[in-house]
């Protein structure tokens, strides 16, 4: 699994670093930023992932495979 | 006081300051949903209500059509003496782009999560400190003794007001509550004091420089190298105290009230207190306090409606958070809801900016609450008030301490 944020979605709502900070961190601006590569292999951070991109209010992550 | 004429049809003829919509607005917004998306209004000089996600998520996203430049419903059609876009009276929240994002930026980066969450310590003793006050009970006054208070602290310490003047921002919190309903004329009067406390801030931060929101706008630079303009510094200190208090309290006081009369969610927060994030963003949804307006900018059909140029739109984030389309089970309180993609904070480019500090002062606030009293019901139900207007919360909050 891929996780990527797209930036011009982003508006910094913040729930993604507070489901899964495992994956997500936040920049200067408060935005969401995917930490390293976004690659993500472990089944119970990957439900973490699909977590965080269904509470995103924005729609603004991006999940490529499974 | 004007008595208005009350509502027949919410649907054709909306207030958001009528006492049914005070009382309880979700059985009209679940009525308007059903057979009206969109309901309009006459009052207010004209205006219309989105009752949907999907309504509410169209306007916020679109400033194309729609400008930020008034963003409170007043008593008629914003006429020539608004301030104009794309600045407007309390930047960023006032601005449209290009602007916006200019003052935007300038004060994101102060209510990153960083810096926000650095305060957790202090919130968190001045909890207690408040605790300490109330004392054992049995009766407490959960709004004005607690909740109203945490948001207060919090902002006057970002700006960098002197700690000695809590007292004196305890009666600000009045002036702004009571404000809430009085006429536009009167509430510039009752502002007055307020407004000459900033100015006196203002000038001992020109003096005396430091670390804190209000310094850093005054020497902070804009891209082309001017500094900001007084109003602009001044109209984001007062978007500061308006938007950072009485939201943030009302968040607190709706959250108490809840638990005060659902013992089973309240017996489980004291008992698994690691469900207190999810807890939260419940509690977000479910008692949002916030609704923002926008204008539309010119003559259009919009969502199937005929949209007039300076018609206001009230966004009711409160009322998309219950939309079953888009959340199961909407109108039901889930103290462990994981799926909860709610626009609490507003959505699109004027997301709430204090929204890490918020979500921090609730979480904060309401562990440290349940701490020290795990066990509490209301004194009186029917007693319990709400705020009107654009902000919902609980206000008269008596609860009984039980053993």
């Amino acid at each position: 699994m891929k996780v990527t944020i797209d930036a011009a979605r982003c508006q910094g709502q913040g729930r993604c670093f507070g489901i899964a900070p495992e994956i997500f961190d936040f920049d200067d601006l408060g935005n969401g930023v995917v930490i390293g590569d976004g690659i993500v292999d472990d089944e119970e951070l990957k439900a973490k992932a699909r977590l965080a991109q269904a509470n995103c209010p924005e729609h603004a992550i991006n999940i490529e495979g499974n | 006081m004007t008595i208005k004429p009350p509502v027949d049809d919410f649907a054709t003829d909306w207030d958001h300051t009528d006492p049914q919509w005070v009382a309880n607005p979700y059985p009209i917004w679940e009525d308007l949903r059903g057979r009206c998306p969109v309901a309009h209004t006459d009052r207010y000089g004209g205006g219309w209500f989105p009752s949907t996600y999907e309504g509410v998520a169209a306007v916020a996203n679109d400033t194309e059509n729609f400008t930020s430049r008034t963003v409170v419903i007043g008593n008629g059609r914003p006429g020539e003496d608004a301030p104009p876009a794309p600045i407007g009276v309390a930047p960023p929240i006032s601005s449209d782009p290009p602007f916006h994002q200019i003052a935007r930026r300038l004060i994101l980066p102060a209510f990153a999560p960083g810096p926000v969450n650095a305060l957790e310590p202090q919130i968190r003793e001045l909890c207690n400190h408040l605790l300490d006050e109330m004392g054992a009970g049995p009766n407490i006054n959960a709004g004005d003794d607690f909740a109203a208070h945490i948001p207060v602290w919090v902002i006057a310490k970002m700006l960098g007001f002197p700690d000695d003047d809590r007292d004196l921002f305890r009666e600000f919190v009045h002036i702004v509550l009571e404000g809430v309903d009085e006429p536009q004329e009167q509430r510039i009067v009752s502002f007055q004091p307020v407004l000459e406390y900033i100015e006196r801030q203002i000038e001992d931060h020109v003096a005396n420089p430091r670390d804190d929101l209000t310094s850093y706008m005054l020497n902070v630079e804009l891209p082309n190298g001017e500094k900001l303009l007084p109003e602009h510094i001044f109209g984001t200190i007062i978007l500061t105290l308006i938007a950072g208090i009485d939201t943030t309290w009302s968040a607190i006081s709706s959250s108490i009230w809840h638990l005060a009369s659902h013992p089973a969610d309240l017996e489980r927060l004291v008992n698994e207190p690691e469900l207190m994030p999810l807890a939260v963003e419940e509690f977000l949804r479910f008692y949002a306090p916030v609704s923002m307006a926008r204008l539309v900018k010119e003559d259009m059909d919009y969502l199937g409606c005929p949209m007039k140029k300076d018609d206001w739109i009230l966004l009711g984030f409160p009322a998309a958070n219950r939309d079953p389309a888009v959340f199961e089970n909407a109108d039901q309180f889930i103290v462990d809801r994981e799926v909860n993609r709610h626009v609490t904070f507003g959505l699109g480019i004027h997301r709430c900016a204090g929204s890490n500090l918020a979500r921090l002062e609730l979480r904060v606030a309401l562990e440290e609450f349940i701490k020290r009293f795990p066990k509490f019901e209301l004194s009186d139900p029917a007693a319990v008030t709400f705020s009107q207007g654009q902000v919902r919360g609980a206000r008269f909050l008596p609860l009984t301490v039980l053993n």
